[in-house]
């Protein structure tokens, strides 16, 4: 057992005490004798608490990482949970497909993206990641391997997507690829209020695959509501072969904890209107690789470190709108809390449900917002904006959320009871128990 | 054309299977040998995933002294070799070790003589074909003897001094010896030790063998900053080293 025993999710906000086990041949998991609660962390990318099980047992998934088949002419692999989706890419891309859903990095398990139901820039066509899963192993903590699909055990199929890693070990899954060259056409929209944003993002839905926008959370007055509207759709025609396209390793690296003025509101404010005003023409057009337009961030090594010793928090909802009109109050909200986003952004979600009990997305906008951690004055703005997504009938994603209360939690997922009976008896997380809390 | 050869002993280890899936990405035949059938089949399924054209597994355990020819005789039917990994091991208990013979005998068994017999016969089938690369894993505990660990540090030791002479007998037969001495390796035989900043990922190790064979290294330190290490390191003097805590 290794003697490293605090681990950390990734808004480094929430720390425990864990027994630690690694798994890493699927055929000699044991899971009886080990310590209950127990819970399994793959990558440790969800920046909540959903991902730690404090004072219990912890099963590492990183060296599970084996890739079972993979077949070229009909885009179906089979792998194990703590394949990274990085991996997966290396090995899918040069034969011209790609994931059918890209999280925003490629640095998370195969197991993580379906136990959170990630999404991604293409929800509106095509849904979430738990949809493009043909079947998965389980491992129960009694000793069954179960095999769960749409066919067989369909009740612990539909719990185990986004069902936050409570309904047993996932041991394996086979994921349906999309046949598609590795390059984006990409377009680059400058808006100057909530209202031009609306009008790109009815005439980019139907015509576009991926469309996402970031948001200048702190630009007021004439400048409120403006950002930048990102869409496009996968080259049709490349010059290289796919092979050429693939990502490499990333080169920086944040090697220590920032001081807290490195992420200030002064920084955060000066950061966004760079990125807004770096792009001088009202609209760009250019090609770009797969890898800068999914997963940007992934250029840096733990970039999460840049918000120092005490993390951040991130918030993400959904609220149930059509129209941007609930953005205005947030907006505001927001610059009048002095709790700055550093990287905002927005996104609407399209109608194709997920077969997860659990799963965040639902149609309506969904904004995603990161806090570097203030303690209580950063708490105090979380329950603020709490109250204003329950009034809206909006919810949080689990994945993100380090701070909801339970009884937020419990009105706003519907399915929660259907899903309770299907959650593995040994098996908690410090998120479970929190939103379980004063049932 | 027939697609490269790479050989594997000790398939299941940590670093072996991350290099065997650099050389699967490239499209070799990669032959295994481990002690567990179970784990052989699951890595031949992920070599083959990545896009190894073939796979060919045999079990075998190195506690017991068995026909090391017989691999040979496996691993080059119908081809010749081009990479040859040598990788198996125990890390042992040293306490245990300095309290049994016994047991100090069977570590030195699957750590070095095993290593001697597999490459003295391997070593005759390359040196008649007259190509190929041998890597074994060596260790920066074989540098230099330490009151911790003598007893792995001196099959290690072993293992180099044995590979620099076999490079040099080698070497006009056109067959290259690469000694590789990794540091601390996160890897399931290290799991139990208190695992500090300068523990790295098994595969950042298969990079450099990879990229030690490709340039005919005769021997690479993994990561690159042992080698600055183990220089201090065997720079001190022995009247002092016997004195210190390693």
């Amino acid at each position: 057992m290794s003697a490293n025993t605090h681990y950390l999710s990734w808004g480094r906000a929430h720390r425990f005490e864990h027994k630690p086990h690694k798994l890493a041949w699927r055929d000699s998991i044991e899971l009886s004798n080990l310590s209950e609660p127990m819970l399994v962390q793959g990558l440790g990318r969800s920046y909540g608490d959903c991902c730690l099980n404090g004072s219990g047992t912890l099963l590492l998934s990183k060296e599970l990482d084996h890739m079972i088949a993979f077949n070229p002419d009909t885009g179906i692999l089979d792998c194990e949970a703590g394949v990274s989706l990085d991996s997966v890419l290396k090995l899918i891309v040069p034969h011209a497909y790609f994931l059918p859903v890209s999280p925003g990095t490629k640095y998370v398990s195969v197991g993580g993206a379906i136990a959170n139901d990630v999404h991604g820039k293409n929800h509106h066509v095509a849904g979430t990641f738990g949809k493009h899963v043909l079947g998965l192993k389980l491992l129960r903590s009694n000793g069954e391997l179960l095999t769960c699909s749409a066919d067989e055990n369909q009740d612990l199929f539909a719990a185990s997507i986004g069902g936050m890693g409570l309904t047993g070990l996932i041991v394996s899954a086979k994921i349906k690829l999309k046949k598609a060259l590795p390059v984006i056409d990409q377009e680059i929209i400058k808006f100057n209020s909530l209202s031009e944003l609306q009008e790109i993002e009815n005439a980019s839905q139907s015509r576009y695959e991926y469309t996402v926008s970031w948001i200048d959370t702190l630009a007021s007055g004439k400048q409120f509501g403006r950002g930048l509207y990102f869409r496009g759709n996968h080259c049709e025609h490349i010059k290289k072969s796919p092979q050429d396209y693939l990502h490499s390793n990333p080169k920086l690296q944040v090697f220590f904890d920032a001081p807290s003025f490195v992420l200030s509101e002064f920084s955060i404010k000066l950061f966004n209107s760079v990125l807004f005003h770096k792009q001088r023409q009202e609209k760009k057009l250019e090609t770009v690789p797969y890898d800068p337009f999914f997963y940007p961030l992934d250029a840096v090594k733990s970039w999460n470190r840049l918000y120092g010793k005490q993390g951040l928090y991130q918030y993400q909802f959904v609220v149930p709108c059509d129209s941007l009109d609930f953005m205005g109050d947030i907006l505001k909200f927001l610059q009048k809390s002095h709790q700055a986003s550093f990287l905002t952004v927005l996104k609407k979600f399209g109608s194709i449900t997920s077969p997860g009990l659990m799963s965040f997305p639902k149609e309506g906008w969904t904004l995603a917002l990161d806090f570097p951690n203030r303690g209580t004055a950063t708490l105090k703005v979380l329950s603020d904006l709490d109250r204003m997504v329950s009034d809206l009938k909006g919810r949080l994603y689990s994945a993100k959320d380090g701070h909801m209360p339970a009884s937020m939690y419990q009105s706003s997922y519907p399915k929660l009871e259907d899903f309770s009976k299907l959650v593995d008896p040994k098996f908690s997380s410090n998120f479970w128990r929190r939103v379980n809390a004063s049932k | 054309m027939q697609a490269n050869r790479m050989v594997i002993i000790g398939a299941t280890s940590a670093i072996a299977t991350e290099l065997g899936r650099i050389y699967a990405t490239k499209r070799w035949e990669i032959y295994l040998l481990a002690r567990s059938p179970e784990k052989l089949k699951i890595l031949e399924d992920d070599l083959k995933a990545r896009g190894a054209v073939a796979t060919h597994s045999r079990c075998f355990d190195f506690a017991h002294r068995g026909n090391y020819q017989g691999i040979v005789d496996w691993a080059s039917q119908g081809g010749c070799i081009d990479l040859l990994l040598i990788a198996h091991g125990v890390l042992g208990d040293q306490k245990a070790s300095e309290e049994s013979n016994e047991l100090a005998l069977q570590d030195f068994e699957v750590n070095f003589l095993s290593y001697m017999c597999l490459l003295n016969s391997f070593s005759k089938n390359m040196e008649s074909k007259k190509k190929g690369t041998i890597a074994v894993i060596s260790s920066v505990a074989g540098d230099r003897g330490r009151q911790s660990n003598y007893f792995y540090g001196t099959a290690k030791g072993a293992i180099t001094i044995f590979c620099e002479g076999l490079r040099n007998r080698l070497f006009k037969s056109n067959v290259h010896v690469l000694t590789v001495k990794p540091g601390f390796v996160k890897t399931p035989m290290t799991a139990h030790i208190k695992q500090g900043p300068l523990f790295v990922e098994p595969h950042k190790i298969a990079e450099d063998i990879s990229r030690a064979v490709e340039r005919k290294k005769n021997q690479v330190y993994t990561p690159w900053f042992w080698w600055i290490i183990m220089t201090i390191i065997k720079m001190i003097p022995e009247p002092i080293l016997k004195r210190l805590k390693l």
